[in-house]
């Protein structure tokens, strides 16, 4: 695919695929980041009074910044690939104004739900929960798109809804497996529970997912099933398979040690979940690169100017390791159980 | 036709979003600084009321954030939805600006909010200070690259044309382009009022409400001094600002002064209604050679008018209005909150010194009149620039997208609505934190200290001193 590239020795050609990099690992710290987050908020509907206040505890510290990830990703769309980011944002229109009124609600829910008069507090509550509803059931109608190239039909609609469902559950997997390392007792035990229910719905979202990316585009059938790739690119499924099945296996344990007092592989799902997801990412930035919109766009075409990608690439190197930094301050600041008294 | 009605909804889309995002920033950034300045007479003197400020100004704090940051959000999708035209002409410059925004400002103000709110239990009394004050800094520096965007989009510098998009030729000269300064200035002090405003506001009708303890007494005092102190500054800035309106948008200034005809000598129109069709002021009420003397600084200096932009200025009657409340609130201002520094004023011998009940009635009244100062002075600011978007460079209709109108109309709907019931929850809520104190039941921020409210007492001389 690099025959389409400009010189890669100049700016103009490596440029464009290092923004591409960060873009997308910023695109992927905002699906895990904040999709516990919103994993934490859907599951919050089935959770007792009690309960949602300590679940709202153990995200209250890091939402703001896990959110910001998405600020970076799409900025970086708009900063870097103005070309592209009016097309895609076009072509998602309504989506995207689903997402943002979702983000808005649980944004907002979030405080309003301690702040207002006792009495409204059940209305902030569905706002928070109808919120994250609508924020990831619309990012995953968004990856749908992208994957099909933003085309229209029935078909392709209703193959977008379905990964809208996918990427939920798998959100509420992510969600369920923070809460058993930020949780303890019942809201623990429940919390296993709900991630062994969103397991199944979330393998069958990446199962059609990796069949269907193929068929949609020549160009990727091509990437995937010609010799020798094919034989190179078939540990990807296997270890998501692996991978899946070690995070079912934990689930059925995780109950009798947790009753036990024993805490050992509670990180287990969560951390399983983080490696399917990156192992999505790596299978689906594989069968895009190099475009943003499939078959029509790639980065160097959507690119801005070499000398202005220098000064936004000056300040990221800068930069990106000091936010680094401060997350981890943060995350260590606010390590271990989260119980809603120890705020 | 319909391409016409979809760029109408989608400036109203826009501007919309824009109003209801800027709300929320505005008092972010400047109620950061005052809840440091709390934050900082608590460390040095130990009092605990200066800690109670503290925590309940911290909940609006909070809440005012959220409201920001998820606003903010709706922002950045904003121009790729309504306006592709305008990164794809002038990306080379608002990209790294906004990237530095991004970078620099908020990942620090929103990493740093969880410590300030949730850490105090967490971290040393240090860190959580200069967790504070990373905050604050985050807001500020956040306000310094948008509005080096904005200042940009209304006075371009630094740059030269190629092939139809913009390239950088001084950053230095992009970043502190001729109305910068001013701009930046003049909003960093609509900021302090807001908050200035909104403290006295609240602390006044806690006041009326019979609570004057320390801590209400604290913030009565913070914010009325504050407000006071700063409105001369801001009238001062805006005078400046209109200078440089008149330099660098002549067609602009005009509209807002409601000239039509360039002349000697111009009054400054008190009243009018600006008539484009005869191309006059009806009803007018001026006083003769006064804008000549301010915007001169000559009684009989010329002011170029509405001629001799013929079909290049901007619509007059929204500008020259939008101008007039701005004003009109920052006199009301000055009158307020210097007849209640008088009342207040430390030299005063008389023990019993205090607000009147109408000064804290008119307080409690301004709560939120830096919003609407505020939001008018966009409103001239923005409308101002029209039909430009990037002043001579680049038309509104040129950057327009192909959205069609009913989807624009659609999601605006959605977004009004959500909008006006979120203004009406934030108005209510912050003046029902105002009634119930409620420490220990928020259950949001951390309080390791118990907050402790000092019996109530009918006054305090000298507390805020003490
Ligand atoms: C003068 C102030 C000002 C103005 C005119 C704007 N902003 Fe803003 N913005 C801020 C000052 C600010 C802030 C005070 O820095 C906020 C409020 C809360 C926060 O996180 O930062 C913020 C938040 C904020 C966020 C959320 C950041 C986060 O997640 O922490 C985004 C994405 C934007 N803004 C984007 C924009 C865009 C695209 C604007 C213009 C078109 C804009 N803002 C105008
Ligand atoms: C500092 C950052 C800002 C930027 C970068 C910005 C940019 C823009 C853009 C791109 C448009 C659309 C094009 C047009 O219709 O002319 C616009 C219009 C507008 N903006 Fe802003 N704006 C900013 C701040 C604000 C604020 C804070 C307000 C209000 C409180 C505001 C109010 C408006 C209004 C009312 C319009 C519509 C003007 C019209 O179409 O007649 N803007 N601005
Ligand atoms: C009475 C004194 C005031 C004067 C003479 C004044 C003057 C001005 C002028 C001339 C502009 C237009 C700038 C342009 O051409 O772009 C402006 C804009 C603005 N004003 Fe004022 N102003 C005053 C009071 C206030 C107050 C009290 C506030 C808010 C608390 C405020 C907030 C703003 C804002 C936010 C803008 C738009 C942003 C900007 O361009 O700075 N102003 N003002």
């Amino acid at each position: 695919m690099l025959d389409m590239a400009p010189n890669l020795t100049q700016a103009a050609g490596w440029m464009p695929i290092v923004f591409l990099g960060v873009m997308g690992l910023a695109m992927l710290a905002y699906v895990i980041l904040d999709g516990y987050d919103l994993g934490v908020g859907m599951l919050m509907r089935s959770a007792s009074e009690d309960d949602k206040d300590s679940m709202i505890a153990s995200i209250g510290p890091f939402w703001d910044a896990n959110e910001t990830w998405l600020v970076l990703g799409v900025g970086i769309l708009l900063t870097v690939f103005p070309m592209a980011h009016g097309v895609i944002l076009g072509a998602l229109y309504l989506p995207v104004a689903m997402m943002l009124i979702g983000l808005t609600l649980r944004g907002v829910a979030f405080d309003f739900r301690v702040k207002a008069h006792a009495a409204r507090k059940p209305l902030w509550n569905r706002a928070f929960y109808a919120g994250s509803l609508m924020a990831s059931w619309s990012q995953g109608y968004m990856l749908g798109s992208l994957i099909t190239g933003f085309a229209t039909t029935g078909w392709v609609i209703a193959f977008n809804a379905v990964i809208g469902l996918a990427l939920l559950s798998a959100y509420c997997l992510l969600g369920a497996g923070w809460l058993i390392i930020k949780s303890g007792g019942a809201l623990q035990l429940q919390a296993v529970r709900w991630a062994r229910a969103s397991l199944w719905l979330t393998m069958a979202g990446i199962a059609a997912i990796s069949l269907a990316t193929p068929w949609v585009s020549r160009a990727i059938f091509d990437k995937w099933f010609s010799f020798p790739n094919i034989v190179l690119l078939l540990p990807i499924p296997v270890a998501t398979a692996v991978l899946f099945w070690v995070i079912h296996r934990s689930l059925q344990r995780l109950p009798t040690r947790l009753a036990q007092g024993n805490e050992y592989g509670i990180w287990v799902p969560f951390g399983g979940t983080i490696g399917v997801f990156l192992l999505a990412f790596y299978g689906l930035a594989y069968s895009l690169f190099p475009w943003l919109v499939i078959d029509r766009i790639n980065i160097w075409q959507a690119a801005i100017s070499p000398e202005s990608m220098g000064v936004i690439l000056a300040g990221a190197v800068v930069v990106l390791p000091m936010i680094i930094g401060y997350t981890v301050f943060s995350y260590r600041v606010f390590w271990g159980k989260s119980g809603a008294l120890k705020y | 036709m319909d391409g016409l009605d979809a760029l109408v909804l989608a400036r109203i889309q826009f501007a919309a979003n824009m109003t209801f995002h800027i709300l929320f920033p505005t008092i972010s950034i400047s109620l950061a600084w005052v809840l440091l300045f709390f934050k900082l007479r608590f460390v040095k003197t130990g009092q605990q009321h200066w800690m109670d400020a503290y925590q309940f100004w911290v909940k609006i704090f909070a809440l005012t954030f959220a409201l920001g940051v998820v606003s903010g959000i709706t922002m950045s999708f904003q121009f790729g939805t309504n306006w592709p035209g305008f990164m794809e002409k002038v990306g080379n410059i608002a990209g790294p600006l906004l990237a530095y925004e991004v970078l620099t400002a908020f990942f620090l103000e929103a990493t740093m909010l969880g410590v300030m709110l949730f850490g105090r239990a967490r971290v040393s009394e240090k860190m959580h200070t200069i967790a504070t004050l990373l905050v604050a800094g985050g807001t500020t520096l956040s306000a310094f690259w948008i509005l080096a965007l904005n200042s940009w989009m209304h006075t371009p510098a630094g740059f030269e044309m190629i092939a139809g998009k913009a390239h950088v030729t001084s950053w230095l000269e992009v970043i502190f382009n001729p109305s910068f300064p001013y701009r930046f200035t003049h909003m960093m002090l609509a900021s302090g009022l807001t908050v200035a405003f909104l403290v006295a506001g609240v602390s006044s009708y806690r006041w009326l409400r019979q609570e004057r303890g320390a801590e209400v007494m604290a913030g009565l005092k913070t914010g009325i001094y504050l407000a006071a102190f700063l409105i001369p500054l801001q009238i001062l800035a805006g005078d400046f600002h209109g200078l440089n309106t008149m330099e660098h948008q002549p067609a602009k200034l005009a509209a807002m002064e409601g000239i039509w005809q360039t002349q000697k000598g111009v009054p400054a129109v008190l009243f009018a209604l600006p008539d484009e069709k005869a191309k006059e002021n009806r009803y007018e009420i001026g006083i003769p050679k006064l804008a000549s003397l301010y915007l001169t600084h000559h009684l009989d200096g010329e002011v170029r008018g509405l001629n001799e932009f013929e079909g290049k200025h901007p619509p007059v009657a929204p500008v020259f209005w939008a101008f007039r409340i701005m004003v009109g609130m920052g006199m009301l201002m000055l009158a307020v909150s210097w007849s209640s520094v008088l009342q207040l004023a430390p030299w005063k011998k008389d023990p019993a010194r205090n607000l009147r009940n109408w000064q804290a009635r008119a307080l409690v009244a301004m709560t939120f009149a830096g919003w609407v100062a505020l939001v008018a002075g966009w409103y001239t600011t923005e409308i101002g620039r029209q039909p430009w978007l990037v002043s001579g460079v680049l038309t509104a209709a040129d950057a327009a997208s192909q959205v069609v109108a009913p989807k624009i109309a659609f999601t605006l709907s959605l977004y009004l609505a959500l909008y006006a019931a979120l203004i009406v929850a934030y108005v209510s809520v912050v003046f029902y934190l105002a009634r119930h104190k409620t420490p220990a039941d928020s259950g949001m921020e951390d309080t390791p200290n118990p907050v402790t409210y000092p019996e109530q007492q009918t006054s305090q001389p000298g507390a805020a001193h003490a």
